[in-house]
């Protein structure tokens, strides 16, 4: 992240890289997550034998430096941004569970301490899947994400923690958790949790949607950790946690509005009321022609704010904004996905009832999916 | 590789178009709307100033190596306009050099007819009476007669058409071979039959004037049509020739696109001003929906127009790099024009009495901003574009 802008011209052409890796990604998400997505959802197939398959792809693997095991590919917030969107083409949910790890050593690797880095990056770089994640949301109606109630509190031993965090992807299962909580006297700081400490209960959660993602709440009663797992030092910088997740829950938005128009194309073009196609109407076609110009307005607005956090440029307002517009936008798709397909959408045989539930959850989700 | 920053020479030509706006055009905002029809002359120093930068409006002269990058004259353009247009949109349109015309010489017209106009001010006319977004429909004749075309018909919605030195007026050579017949024209101004015969009175862009202009037996030189004289016999040909007429519109979306930008970038700047002084502030530091009402839509256009911004600029880069941009053209005036209007008369109720009264300008932003949902295609014709584009239908089937 050295670049400066200023020698640079607005460009939109992927790398050659990036482009290989969008193939790949795209043909995963196709064979692997479509297939499965409404059996993860409806509960018939388990997100947690899906989540071993997405070890192939390499996510936690290769932004992890040489000397610990990784590939120590320079971290793109803009080539995993197009990751993010393209798994998300194929299941929004199950990509939320299968990033969630990549979250956890990007955090690491962003604002973690060399001890903390070396314990635990290595364990990434196996080829296995290991279900690590963040949990930042709290369940109350007001919650702000820069002002967590979940408190911690430094002691003999370390730091004693107190509250609910919610929302919490892989929450159920994962063996490496990043708690958010406000550390009394100092600000928002991040813990690492390993395994299930005394204290702590995990309770698995239905939602809306977001079914393949195991969202699970995580109780903290009084639990004791030791003063190692404080996240680097006790300048935890939450902001830039919070906005390198909104950018990656902006492209989880757009690959999965993609899906929606990719699919309401071809069944509007089929679809035939009064002798002709529904989409030689107007009423029909503009609503299409309407999806197509948002999600292409939140595909720039979320590469500016990935490509601005790459260039090492200050990027909080551009993702604070990325996210809201992704968020109203997502939801506008995700409920005509529903209309355009009219009685047919609103029934589960066809996936837009499922986009919509999931995309309900992008104005809500605010630090899971650090890219 | 991706970037969606300005470069360096585009951010400068933006920052000094926002200097000139501020400078040189705000100052007689209020009175050339106030008057309007009356020529805004201190403009004239502006498009001097801006005159070398539009003189090269297709990109650079110097062939570039293929697979390089372009940042051209398309970027230029319509980062030139944003802040111009953020300056005042019907002093820009009033401004010698800025018509359409011009945009529709460079990009059709054979070496000579640059040469003698590009550089006049040359004034679009396409719209008739009874003729507007169907642009295949109108009725103005040309007819061959000896080294003359002669014209007869009526435009109206000429923008600066009385203050033009020249006109490209659209007519057919023959009305029932439909589009493949319609040719454009280039008529000095002063031409014999050529006349205007009135001033349209409108909502906003006073300070452009909006003509009607007859052709009455108005003889032209036969070296005057922009394209070829040859009528196509075939589908193919007819499809190709008036498609050819039509990609003007691809180059000038854009910057009727980024005009919408910067009206708009001037209402939020003006609105959020005036809230600041009642301690509303934006600090992008709280969910939107910890915000309070005001707050909290001031966020949302603010979201809404950097949308809109960033399809300006992709339709613009891919002008530069030749890439085919119809449909990104239309998608970013539709998603500028209608932006561009919602946030122009919002920040009117925003800001109450003020927005409403002439003592600042936002209720002139809103009414300068509504044409450009209108000109270079109604919002609903670039969602039939964008439509008939993503659904890859006819304009038979998607009427």
């Amino acid at each position: 992240m050295t670049h400066t802008s200023q020698d640079l011209l607005f460009d939109l052409t992927l790398t050659d890289e990036q482009r290989m890796n969008r193939e790949s990604m795209q043909r995963f998400a196709a064979a692997e997550m479509r297939t499965l997505s409404k059996a993860v959802d409806a509960g018939t197939s388990p997100a947690r034998d899906f989540y071993p398959k997405t070890a192939e792809l390499g996510l936690t693997l290769l932004p992890i430096p040489e000397a610990l095991g990784g590939a120590g590919v320079e971290r793109s917030p803009i080539s995993n941004a197009l990751i993010f969107e393209d798994l998300a083409h194929g299941d929004m949910a199950m990509t939320l569970g299968s990033i969630t790890p990549m979250s956890f050593v990007n955090t690491l690797l962003d604002q973690g301490s060399d001890a903390q880095r070396e314990k635990y990056l290595p364990l990434f770089c196996s080829g296995d899947f290991k279900a690590a994640t963040t949990a930042l949301l709290e369940p109350r109606a007001t919650f702000e994400p820069t002002a967590p109630a979940t408190t911690a509190i430094a002691n003999a031993d370390g730091y004693r923690l107190c509250g609910s965090k919610c929302m919490v992807p892989l929450g159920s299962d994962a063996e490496l958790v990043l708690v958010i909580a406000q550390l009394r006297d100092k600000g928002p700081a991040a813990f690492i949790i390993e395994g299930t400490p005394p204290g702590m209960t995990r309770t698995a959660e239905a939602n809306m949607g977001l079914y393949g993602a195991e969202l699970a709440t995580l109780v903290l009663d009084n639990v004791q950790l030791p003063a190692g797992a404080l996240l680097g030092d006790d300048n935890f910088d939450l902001q830039r946690f919070i906005d390198l997740s909104r950018i990656g829950i902006c492209a989880l938005a757009v690959g999965t509005c993609q899906a929606v128009l990719d699919y309401v194309i071809p069944y509007c073009n089929e679809r035939v009321a009064f002798g002709e196609p529904i989409t030689n109407r107007q009423s029909v076609a503009f609503m299409i022609a309407d999806i197509a110009i948002e999600l292409e307005a939140m595909r720039l607005m979320t590469w500016r704010a990935a490509s601005r956090a790459e260039l090492g440029l200050d990027f909080h307002e551009h993702a604070y904004l990325a996210k809201l517009f992704c968020a109203e936008h997502a939801m506008k798709i995700g409920t005509d996905g529903v209309q355009l397909l009219g009685g047919h959408g609103f029934c589960r045989e066809h996936p837009v009832e499922l986009w919509y539930r999931n995309l309900r959850a992008i104005a809500i989700l605010e630090g899971v999916a650090s890219v | 590789m991706i970037n969606l920053e300005l470069s360096k020479k585009h951010q400068e030509t933006f920052e000094q178009t926002m200097m000139l706006a501020e400078h040189m055009m705000r100052p007689y905002s209020r009175k050339y709307d106030k008057e309007e029809h009356t020529y805004p002359k201190e403009m004239e120093e502006v498009a001097k100033l801006i005159g070398g930068a539009r003189s090269n409006p297709g990109g650079p002269k110097v062939p570039v190596p293929a697979g390089t990058v372009v940042n051209g004259g398309n970027m230029g353009a319509v980062t030139g306009l944003f802040g111009l247009c953020w300056g005042d949109v019907g002093l820009f349109l009033g401004m010698p050099g800025s018509g359409l015309g011009n945009a529709a010489i460079t990009a059709v017209g054979t070496p000579e007819q640059v040469e003698k106009y590009g550089s006049s001010y040359a004034a679009m006319c396409i719209t008739e009476p009874g003729t507007g977004s169907d642009s295949a429909n109108i009725s103005t004749t040309a007819v061959a007669d000896g080294d003359e075309w002669v014209l007869n018909g009526e435009k109206i919605y000429v923008t600066d058409g009385q203050r033009s030195d020249t006109l490209v007026v659209w007519a057919t050579l023959d009305k029932s071979l439909g589009k493949a017949a319609i040719k454009s024209f280039i008529v000095e101004k002063g031409t014999p039959g050529c006349e205007v015969i009135r001033l349209e009175h409108k909502l906003g862009i006073r300070a452009s004037d909006t003509a009607s202009i007859s052709f009455n037996d108005c003889r032209i030189p036969k070296a005057n049509i922009l394209g070829s004289p040859d009528i196509a016999t075939d589908a193919e040909g007819r499809k190709k020739a008036f498609g050819g007429v039509m990609q003007t519109f691809d180059n000038t979306r854009p910057p009727v696109a980024a005009m919408a930008i910067g009206v708009s970038r001037a209402a939020l700047d003006l609105s959020r001003a005036l809230l600041k002084e009642e301690g509303v502030e934006l600090k992008f530091d709280k969910k939107p929906a910890n915000l309070s009402a005001i707050e909290a839509e001031l966020c949302q256009m603010e979201a809404e127009w950097h949308g809109a911004r960033l399809l300006v600029l992709k339709a613009a880069w891919m002008a530069d790099n030749k890439m085919p941009n119809s449909m990104e053209a239309s998608m970013c005036k539709a998603k500028a024009g209608r932006v561009g209007n919602n946030i122009t008369l919002r920040c009117v109720a925003l800001c109450q009495s003020l927005g409403y009264s002439e003592q600042h300008l936002l209720e002139k932003f809103a009414r300068d901003s509504k044409i450009l949902d209108i000109f270079e295609g109604t919002q609903q014709i670039q969602q039939l574009i964008v439509a008939r584009r993503v659904l890859d239908k006819s304009s038979s089937e998607l009427k």
